[in-house]
Order: structure tokens, then sequence, then C-alpha cells
């Protein structure tokens, strides 16, 4: 049978905000345990929540981003449930009235073409502290630093119909999110958290399956992971006979497998009512509009203007836009080395190589915008080829300095003096007698073929220092003066 | 000395008549001497107090001291206070010391108070009769063998038996007016929001406010002044102006119109307490009061709304006492569960779990829109009604309970008949609108209230009507037995 797979995603984003949501405590991470949680966050006796203005700001601001609904009154919901993690006992949430209503997120997809993906809300609400079990014998720890960590969850419809899509649709989110700076994105450091729905129905069939939910995921491979075996599995157990239950699954990242947490009959229920604490929170019209003249560039106009601006083609713009930092890091490049073809190649290609395998970003390349500009600059002026210049990348890498240091401590610079290329030349002739008799008896047409065996020899003779132009002429002109000798 | 009001009090120590480590010595004295009969203390600071003490009559001494320089009070045990034990009346916070004051705490230090304890309560200010707290229940100085009122229980009884002249309290549903009446003293809840809950553990959040018993009006004056404050660390808090309440406490009454609404007069009102009320109207007559009859149709509703929504409130707000962080801790739990189970188990008393339960179930899945929905519905309706009433009258007024004091056991095992004692001041709480009990006579040798009920953040209407009845009628200045020849 042919299976359809339905997606949709609750993306956890941490607002970048200096302090809690409800607290004026830090919310830097990586301090020591317990060392950024106040009176507030330990839930002591007679505390009350007191509202961060730049939460409800970075949240409104995402709204505007997706085009969606802002809600002129956003209500605050308790939603109780017990773990020690959690010190009110419950969580300071949204639910009947968020803060952004429904908006759109386009997403390219590989054969060029755009999908919306419907957003059915995204709400404000307070991150829980971390339970650590690992460190303590017969005991758990509990770090309430991240307790009030202000967070917005953003729902979508199941609008996806494969992994690729919801991957498309995360990094799609991630690039929003950083570019309206909204949220660091380091989703190393839990800064953006993927829940994600996933069910499995035939082809032609119009009704939803049964979904599971799989949450805990915190990387793009993750997901794709995850969706991939989450699929197979459900599509396994129907075929088998079996029926799908509505479930809540956590992944594991360490074994990439999932495993049930509880069903839909053991969920909690989370007895929600709207927080007596705290009022509805109410945004006029006026102070809406004066956050939307804040928003900075999004990656749909970036796009547009790469393409318009830089003459990058549509896919090559789609890309290098995405990402906030990796589009900054491009203009920079491209206006310093004024070629901004080869930027992007380099950057979607050695660049984003290195930053793959090495599971950095470009935040963290050891390579700077002007780095590469020089680099690049080396190869447009001849000084290098494209060939040496994947060496030179490699040792800037490793950081053994820019460009022409690596160049001139390596003596990598290209030979394009007519002289010593010749040199080479003859020798190269001298030495293959057999090659250029078949070279002189073989039909003119064919000849250009057969040049490839005596510039592969010579560029190995320069220490593939030749400049290739330079060299296929010298090689050519001597060839020929053989051939009609 | 434990005879005079805050006012004269505060009068004595800026003409230096007597100072305030002399008064406040004499009042620990008192309150060692006398308070184990009435047990309206749960701890009392001795040293912290003096310490006070010294430091307001340096402040004295200078000639520039703050409004309540060096006047003793008691704060009610459910205001954090920095460093002093802090038990809601609760065991699960038999150990628990704050290391942060109360907003409320936080005024009567900067008006230069002296805190000379805290007073008992019942448990997490959950009962009418001080019969649920953890600390043994509060005997009403008119009546040992009767309870002294509830929640604020300790405060009335401490200001009743002249401890101290002014204490603060708390009401959710009548935990301030209902003591004040049965312990025969002025209590006043102001408006939701007048007063900072900061610092205060919370019962049920969208009904608790802060307040005042004192033995007279002008002293709530005086105690309101210094606790009403805007705070931005309470988000209910309301920033509205704050009326200079003792300038306004003797103008003229004539012309006043007063709202007896026929609700509070019916059935389940003894006749004794009605006869009291009914007479401390026709005095407002005599000083030029117009009395209209009103109606408040959702009267009856009041408390079934009031029995969901504050257990829907207190079952959240209590979630954060799990034996995890601070307060009681069950011994060597097996396991999570274990820890919640036995540590809540043992650290809440029965009524706190009944509400607790209550709450809960309210709000759970498949019963929230019957109970906690239709509750608020109900809630908007009864504050209508108020809106309503007061287009035509200045002070509603009524019975503040419907009994005088009762004896201890009477009700503690009928909930339903405890929690109808508070059938006339919950309303108040579920419309936020400030309310007061002044003394009104005894019935037999027990004191009764009358309640006053008044338009938002109109607390100095209040005060001055209830200042204007006092300068009138004697009600006030009648004291327990015990402190017949006792000067």
């Amino acid at each position: 049978m042919q299976w359809e797979t339905v997606i949709g995603l609750e993306v956890h984003v941490q607002l970048a905000t200096q302090t809690k949501i409800f607290s004026g405590a830090s919310t830097v991470f990586g301090a020591e345990p317990n060392t950024q949680a106040c009176a507030i966050d330990l839930a002591m006796p007679g505390t009350l929540p007191s509202p961060n203005a730049k939460a409800f700001e970075y949240a409104i601001l995402f709204g505007l981003a997706i085009d969606a609904e802002i809600g002129e009154r956003s209500v605050f919901e308790r939603k109780n449930y017990f773990y020690p993690d959690l010190p009110k006992g419950y969580q300071t949430t949204q639910l009947d009235e968020p803060i952004v209503g429904a908006g759109i997120v386009d997403i390219a997809l590989e054969d060029g073409t755009v999908k919306p993906i419907r957003i059915h809300h995204a709400h404000l609400e307070e991150d829980a502290g971390k339970s650590l079990h690992e460190d303590f014998i017969g005991m758990s720890g509990i770090d309430l630093n991240r307790a009030g960590t202000p967070l917005i969850e953003i729902v979508s419809e199941p609008d996806m119909r494969t992994k690729e899509e919801a991957v498309a649709f995360a990094r799609k989110l991630h690039s929003i999110v950083t570019a309206i700076g909204i949220g660091d994105g380091d989703m190393s450091q839990g800064s953006m958290r993927f829940d994600v729905n996933i069910s499995v129905r035939p082809k032609d069939q119009a009704e939803y399956g049964t979904r599971t939910e799989t949450k805990n995921l915190n990387s793009f491979k993750f997901m794709e992971r995850c969706i991939e075996q989450e699929v197979q599995r459900q599509i396994e157990v129907i075929e088998d006979g079996g029926t799908i239950r509505q479930e809540t699954r956590l992944y594991n990242g360490d074994t990439h497998t999932a495993r049930a947490m509880r069903s839909k009959e053991e969920a909690n229920d989370y007895r929600y009512f709207p927080c007596p604490d705290l009022l509805p929170v109410h945004f006029t019209p006026e102070a809406i509009e004066a956050l939307r003249a804040t928003l900075p560039e999004l990656p749909d106009a970036r796009k547009t203007r790469f393409e318009e601006n830089f003459g990058l083609s549509p896919y090559d713009a789609t890309i290098i836009a995405l990402d906030a930092n990796t589009a900054a890091f491009f203009e920079v490049c491209a206006k310093q080395c004024d070629d901004a073809k080869l930027t992007a190649n380099w950057l979607m290609g050695e660049m984003a190589s290195q930053l793959n395998s090495n599971d950095l970003t470009i935040k963290d390349s050891p390579i700077t915008a002007e780095q590469l500009a020089g680099l690049i600059t080396r190869i447009k002026d001849g000084t290098i080829s494209s060939k040496i210049a994947k060496k030179v990348f490699e040792a800037m890498w490793q950081g053994e300095g820019d460009a022409d240091t690596v160049i001139e401590k390596q003596g990598l610079k290209q030979v394009s003096d007519t002289g010593a290329l010749e040199k080479i030349v003859d020798d190269i002739i001298a030495a293959n007698p057999a090659q250029v008799a078949n070279f002189v008896n073989a039909e003119p047409e064919k000849r250009k073929k057969m040049l490839g065996f005596f510039v592969g020899q010579s560029m190995k003779a320069s220490k593939g220092q030749a400049n290739p132009q330079a060299l296929n002429q010298i090689l050519m002109t001597k060839l020929n003066q053989a051939a009609n000798s | 000395m434990h005879n005079l009001t805050i006012a004269e009090l505060v009068k004595g120590l800026q003409n230096k008549t007597f100072s305030s480590q002399e008064l406040t010595q004499q009042t620990l004295d008192r309150i060692h001497a006398v308070d184990p009969t009435f047990n309206s203390f749960i701890s009392v600071s001795d040293e912290r107090a003096l310490q006070q003490a010294k430091a307001a009559d340096a402040l004295l001494a200078k000639g520039d001291a703050p409004t309540l320089c060096g006047v003793p009070i008691a704060q009610k045990d459910i205001f954090c206070t920095n460093g002093t034990l802090t038990t809601c009346g609760s065991k699960m916070l038999h150990n628990f010391v704050p290391p942060y004051d109360a907003t409320v705490v936080d005024n009567y230090n900067a008006a230069g108070a002296v805190m000379v304890g805290k007073t008992n309560m019942d448990e997490f200010a959950m009962g009418s009769s001080n019969e649920t707290s953890f600390f043994g229940s509060v005997k009403n100085p008119w009546d040992t063998n009767c309870v002294p009122g509830g929640s604020s229980g300790g405060s009335a009884a401490a200001v009743a038996a002249q401890l101290v002249a002014g204490a603060t309290a708390t009401d959710t549903g009548g935990s301030i007016r209902q003591p004040a009446a049965l312990c025969g003293i002025t209590g006043l809840k102001p408006t939701y929001g007048r007063v900072s809950r900061w610092g205060m553990i919370a019962f049920a959040s969208s009904l608790d406010q802060a307040g005042t018993m004192t033995r007279t009006a002008e002293d709530a004056a005086i105690m309101l002044q210094t606790m009403a404050s805007y705070d931005s660390k309470d988000s209910t808090c309301v920033d509205h102006p704050i009326d200079d309440y003792r300038a306004s406490l003797n103008n003229s009454i004539e012309g006043l119109t007063i709202g007896l609404p026929k609700e509070y007069f019916g059935e389940g009102l003894d006749p004794g307490t009605q006869a009291r009320v009914e007479e401390a109207i026709k005095q407002f007559e005599s000083m030029g009061a117009k009395v209209k009859e009103i109606s408040l149709p959702h009267s009856s509703l009041s408390v079934p709304a009031y029995y969901v929504i504050a257990p829907a409130e207190c079952s959240a707000n209590l979630s954060r006492f799990d034996g995890v962080r601070y307060g009681h801790r069950c011994e060597n739990p097996a396991d999570l569960e274990d820890l919640y189970k036995r540590s809540r188990g043992e650290g809440f008393g029965d009524e706190v779990k009944r509400r607790i339960l209550v709450g809960a179930y309210a709000l759970s899945a498949g019963y929230y829109d019957a109970y906690y929905n239709k509750a608020q519905k109900v809630r908007r309706l009864i504050k209508q009604d108020f809106v309503d009433a007061f287009k035509d009258v200045d002070v509603i007024m009524g019975p503040t309970s419907p009994t005088p004091a009762f004896e201890f056991g009477s009700k503690s095992d009928d909930p339903i008949a405890m929690y109808l004692e508070d059938i006339y001041t919950i309303a108040t709480n579920l419309a936020g609108l400030p309310g007061m009990s002044i003394p009104c006579g005894l019935v037999g040798d027990k004191p009764v209230g009358l309640q006053l009920i008044g338009n938002y953040f109109n607390e100095a209407k209040l005060l001055n009507v209830a200042h204007q009845f006092q300068q009138a009628t004697h009600f006030h200045t009648l004291a327990p037995q015990f402190l017949k020849g006792d000067k």
C-alpha cells in the first residue's frame, strides 16, 4: 500500500531576554546550578510573578514576522502537575487566548516550489528547571537556573508530508527567530526544541491516522531520524494488523531511539485555569505597529535582495539568506572580494562541509568573512588556483593565518612565469617520447583529449602550482610545434 | 498603657510621655503574661522588637519620626518576615524562615512600627473559627469557650485583649471582618488591589486582601495609610491614588444614603444580632443618614461560587508545598511519589486537604465548565449586583456574621455550617469591594459586628462613616470581662 505521512510540529523557542519571564533572575546559560534562581523562581511562599515586557515584545515580533494575528488580549493559565523541577507545581502558560494567533510560514522545497505551512498559534510560557540524575547516588539534583526562562511555543497545523518538509519548516523557523533576534537559536543549549506529531494514512484516505508525539528533539538531524523511524514503525504496526496508540514518546539523542512515555489514557489532567496572579495583557494596535517598525529584514525579503543585488540564483539565494549569520557572513565577504558567485560557492561548498563535519555554526567558524574574501581575491587575481585554494582554506581552518600568510609560508603561489613553465613542459616532453609520438600521430581533433596526460604530468611537476591557463597554452604550443616539425 | 489606641500611642511617643522601648517592653511582658490564655501569637519576637524600639526611640529623639514610629503592632503569620519564622498556621511551614519581607511588612518597617510577633490563624487562612491552626486554636477574649472567628482570629484576639493596639490581617472570604465582629473590634478589608500581596502567602489569589485590625476606625485609617501602596511586584496591585484617610474622618454624614440588602436580613440571622444591627442603622438615621432597602439578587449564590473559586485557586497555590525545597518533608521518602504523598499528607491539616481536593475536582476535565466556569459567571453577576446598588447608595450595611461567637467544636464537624459563617462577607471578596466590621453592641456578653461595604477604592468613605458612628456611640470601647479593672 502507498502511505502518506502527516507531520505537525510544536517548537519551543527560548527567548533571548536578559531576565526571566516572571522574575529578575538572569537567563545566561551555563552558570553554576541554582545560582540564577531567585525567590520567585524557587516558588517561595508569598512570591508573585512580575511579567517581563521584553518577552511579550519578542513574542509579538515573532507573530508579526509570520504575519499572524496578534491577540490584543492574552491570558496566562496555570498548567498543574507535580515534578521536582517545576517549583510552583504548575507551569504558567497560555491556552485559550495566546499572544500570537494563526499565521503562515512558507518553506522552499528542493524542486524549487514554495509550500505554505499554517501556524495554529504561538504562546508564551515559562520553562521548567532541570532534574539531574547522574551526579548523585540514590538521589536526584534539581537545577532551577532554567526555571522561568521565557519560551514561545509555536504550534503548526499538520501540513507537512515528508521529513524534508518538516526539517525545512524547522530551519525556516530557526532562521526567522535568529533574524529578528528573539532567540539565539543555539540548539545545543536547548534554545530551540521540537516536539513532532506524526501519523500515517493510506495515500488516498482523507482522515488522519492516529498520531504519536515525540518530544525532546534538539537538532534537525535528530528530527529527521526520528521521523524516519517513527513513520517506519507506524507503517509496520499497521501492516502487521495492529493499531497505533495515541501516545507521547521520548527521543534519546544518544541511542537514536524513541520510547513510549505515556498513552492518551494515562495522560495528565492538567486542570488549566486562568492564573489569578496575572491580569490579562493588552497591547494596543499602536504598540503593535511600533514593534512592527523595529522588525529587521526577514529571510524571504533577504533572499529576493540577494537575487536582485548580488545576482545569485534563486537556489543559492534561498540557502544563503535563510540563516541570519550566514547571510551577514556572505554580505561582508561578497562585498570585500567583489564576487558574489564565488562567495556563495565557497560558503555552500568548503565552508558548509567543514561546519557540518565539525558540528559548528557559521558563528563558530575559525575563518572570518574578511579572511575568506582574502582567499577568494587571491583566486581571482591568479595568485593561486581553485585547487590550491582548497589547500589554503584547509590551513586557514587549522588556524595557520590568513590566505596570504599561508600562501607565503607554504610557497603555494601559482607559477605563471612563462620561462619556468616552459622549462617544466620541455622536461615532460623530453621524458615521454612515446606519448608525444601518439599525440603527433593522432587526428588533430583527438589531440585535445590527449592533452590531459601532459597537463597532469606538468601540474604534478609544478607541485600543483602551475597556472592552469598558462600551462595549457604552453603545452598546446609546444606539442603542436612537435607535430608540425 | 495597653488600653491606649494607636492615635494615642503615637501622641504619647511623640510627646515623649513614654519611650518606644518602655512601651514595647510592657507590651512584650503583657503578651507573655496574658497570651497563654488566648494563644493569639504563634511567635513573639522580643529581641527583634526591642531592637526596632531602640531604633524608633533614636528617630523620635531626632524629632523627624515616621507616622507609626515606635508603635508596637502584630503581623498575621501569613506575611513573610525576613529572618523570622512564618508558618501560615501550618505544620507544612512550621520551620520556614523567609529571606524577604512582605511589602506590607516593609511598609510598617519603613513607618517605624515595632513588630512584636506573629499572630495565630487558621491553617493557610482556611477557616472561620481558628480551629484549623496547627498551633492550636485561639480563644475568644470575651469568652474562652468560644472561637474568635477566623482566619485572622489571632490578630482579632490580640487587639481585643489589648495585647497590641493594631494588627495586620487578611481577608479572603471574611477573615478580617468575621473575627473582628466576634471579638468586638474594628476590622477593615480594603479594595482588592489596594494593598500589595507580595510576601503574603496565597490562599486564593483573586480574593486575598490584606487589611487591619484595630479598636477604632481612626486607628484603622492610620494603619491603612501605611499599609496601602502601589507595588509592581504584585501585578494585581492597582496604581490608584491613595487618599488621606484621616483627613475625611470628621466629615459629616448628613445625607448619607445607606443601602440595606434585604437578602442580608433573612433566614439564619440570629435575632439578637439582627436587633443590634437595626439599632445601629437607627443611630445612623438619627445622625442624618437616609436608609434605602436594596436587593443583591445573587447573594444566595455567593457561598457556593466562593467554595468553587477559592478551592480551585488554592489547589494550585498550595502545590508548591511539595517537600522539595522548604517546609515539611517526610522522613526517608522511598521515591518521588512517596515524598509528595507523605510530605503533603503529613504537612497539611484536614480543612486544607478538603479544599485542595474540592478545588482540583472543580478544575478537572469534564467538570471545569460545570463548576469553575459557572462559578466565574456567578461571580460576575454578584459584582454587577453591587455595581448597580452603588448607583443609588453610598454605603451598604448589614450584619457581619449571622451569629455572635460560637463554642469550640460546635461547627468544626460540619463544614457547610462553618462556611455559612461567611455568608454576608464573601460577596464582598467576590466583587473585590472594601468592607469593614465595627462593634455595634452585645448579645448577652458577646459582641456583634456591623458590616459596612463601600464602593471601589472608597475606603475613606467607610472610615469616615465608621468614625462618625464611633464618635456617637461607645460600643468600640466595650472590653472583654477579663480587662475590667486591668488598667
